[in-house]
């Protein structure tokens, strides 16, 4: 007979500390698979090389400090964007891999799961805003606003990365495959990245393209930047109200997506992972 | 433990829209037991785990976990009880050390008492070398000894175990058996399905035969076999010219004879060890040369026949058992 088992003292630690585990997990990921992290710095740096040098020449823009600069601020909107990207991709893996089985069986929050899922995500899309600005300084690109503008400028990119993450969590809970992921986000996340301001000026658009593209709620965002930054004018007075007050707007649309999306996607994620 | 009762199924019911996969089961599993959950694929043994291990909520009925019920206390549940579910479920970018930690600090369990415990558990599943290693290089036994290494972090009083050994190659399995049978000597409560009779015969101290989502059978594995019907003996003579000869004595003996004559084999249902030596007895005057005699008892095998209608390992649902 084996002596019985010394049973040790388990302790309720909070859903933050098992949230930071989950994320310290995430990390080691990304230093195991440091490819992990192409998506936030080589694509948006190969998007900045191909728009400023190939197209950039014949994209016309009323910034006063050239198309390069008013490039940037695009490129990161698309940049942060993407954060839905990495949360479903994550996400996916996770569930598909029997991972988020394994810690529902766990004594810990129930939302620890996606809570570390998501801070880990959101780091990762921060990499790729370092990244960008230190690209930028590279191209050209410089901050000509003041410091509190700017910081609300980087501020307004998180706040977007935050709605993302319901995006992501919905998808994610709602895809059987990393490949289904993928599929679904190029699709949609290419064509609502584009028709936007994100790499041209709207006002060259067709009419009616131009008031689908300055209503996508990414324009605001982007318009929000670039003018916090000093990288373009305000928008022209033909423009849609979203350019015109495009702070308000971003805040505006990123807290109207979660509270769209942030129900559904904790329905679906429960639905995912009851049965 | 509040009552000495570690495991309780009552009338657990699962629906997954039309299909039922798991219809009323119900049973207990006394503390320090291993109870073996045996049926074939597809026969609910995934999802009565899942309803148990609160992954998947039960249509209708309740378990409990010693004494936590798995509606009312979830979190109870959770905390008295490990599961190293059908696919092993550890993170293969992680270490064997990482993955340890991120369970152990999960529980919260403090960095001394995880260092400590991680080594003791790579030591016992003998991992202790490739504890630094990342999991993706480790093989399918070492995968499955590092995910019940994790579920042991917390030394859990009751422990799930979904097909451990299914994919194993025999000599992990008899090792991975091994370990099992010193953690029931430690007094925790096993609960491990299973499509391998024997492997249910090995550990289990009383077997629950699932089909199609219902209890079919229930009892120790002595007990299982016995209910599939008398032993027999079964002779083997080394020349064919006596099978006459042989066939004669055992009708004398027993009465009823069956005779193989290509395997030169002769099988006389018996009442056990009694028939066996008065039909030793019985040759020991004769000159009739044997090659083999033996007690045969019914096989966990045949019961499964018997109850199911189909061979075990068969497989007869090509149904995964995937939830929803």
């Amino acid at each position: 007979m084996t002596p019985p088992l010394a049973r040790p003292e388990t302790r309720d630690v909070g859903l933050l500390r098992q949230s930071l585990a989950i994320v310290r997990r995430n990390l080691i990921h990304i230093k195991r698979m440091p490819e992990m992290l192409m998506d936030v710095t080589i694509q948006p740096v190969m998007f900045v090389l191909m728009f400023a040098y190939v197209f950039g020449g014949s994209i016309a823009v009323a910034a006063p400090d050239g198309y390069r600069e008013w490039l940037l601020p695009g490129i990161m909107g698309q940049t942060i964007a993407f954060a839905a990207f990495i949360v479903a991709v994550g996400l996916t893996a996770d569930l598909d891999k029997g991972i988020v089985d394994r810690m529902r069986s766990l004594p810990i929050h129930p939302a620890a799961v996606l809570v570390g899922r998501s801070l880990s995500s959101l780091l990762h899309s921060s990499i790729g805003i370092v990244v960008m600005s230190l690209t930028g300084l590279v191209v050209g690109w410089r901050i000509r606003g003041g410091v509190l503008d700017a910081l609300t400028a980087y501020g307004l990119l998180l706040l977007w990365g935050f709605a993302m993450i319901w995006v992501g969590i919905w998808v994610g809970s709602a895809m059987r495959s990393v490949e289904a992921v993928n599929g679904v986000m190029f699709t949609t996340m290419f064509p609502i990245t584009f028709v936007a301001n994100t790499f041209a000026p709207t006002d060259a658009m067709p009419h009616w393209l131009r008031v689908i593209a300055e209503w996508n709620p990414i324009s605001s965002l982007v318009q929000a930047v670039r003018e916090l930054w000093g990288n373009t004018p305000p928008a022209p007075d033909d423009a849609a109200f979203p350019l015109q007050h495009p702070v308000l707007m971003t805040v505006v649309w990123t807290l109207s997506i979660t509270a769209v999306v942030a129900p559904l996607a904790l329905r679906t994620f429960q639905n995912r992972t009851r049965d | 433990m509040p009552t000495d009762v570690a495991i309780e199924a009552v009338d657990l019911v699962k629906r997954f829209g039309d299909t039922v996969a798991v219809d009323g089961v119900s049973f207990t599993v006394p503390q320090g037991t291993v109870l073996g959950l045996l049926g074939p694929n597809g026969a609910g043994k995934t999802t009565t785990v899942r309803m148990m291990t609160t992954l998947t909520r039960p249509t209708s009925g309740t378990a409990r976990v010693a004494g936590h019920d798995v509606l009312t206390d979830p979190a109870g549940v959770r905390r008295s009880m490990g599961l190293t579910g059908q696919a092993a479920t550890v993170d293969e970018l992680l270490t064997g050390r990482e993955n340890l930690r991120l369970v152990g600090s999960l529980y919260g369990l403090s960095s001394a008492y995880i260092r400590q415990a991680s080594d003791d558990l790579l030591e016992r599943f003998s991992l202790s070398d490739a504890g630094h290693r990342v999991v993706k290089e480790y093989s399918g036994g070492m995968r499955r000894r590092l995910d019940l290494a994790v579920s042991l972090i917390a030394t859990p009083p009751v422990l799930f175990l979904d097909e451990p050994t299914t994919g194993l190659d025999p000599r992990s399995r008899v090792e991975l058996w091994d370990v099992l049978r010193e953690l029931v000597s430690g007094g925790t409560t096993l609960l491990l399905t299973t499509q391998y009779l024997e492997e249910a015969d090995q550990l289990a101290d009383r077997i629950v035969v699932i089909d199609r989502g219902i209890v079919i059978a229930e009892g120790t594995p002595l007990q299982l076999k016995d209910s599939s019907g008398a032993a027999a003996v079964v002779v083997t003579v080394s020349h064919a010219d006596d099978l006459g000869r042989a066939e004669e004595i055992l009708r004398d003996v027993v009465g009823e004879v069956h005779v193989e004559p290509n395997a030169r084999q002769l099988t006389s249902p018996a009442d056990g060890l009694r028939d066996m030596t008065r039909i030793a007895a019985a040759f020991e005057g004769t000159d009739i040369e044997l090659d083999d005699l033996g007690l045969k008892r019914p096989s966990l095998d045949d019961v499964f026949l018997r109850l199911t209608g189909h061979r075990a390992d068969l497989a007869a649902e090509p149904t995964e058992e995937v939830p929803s």
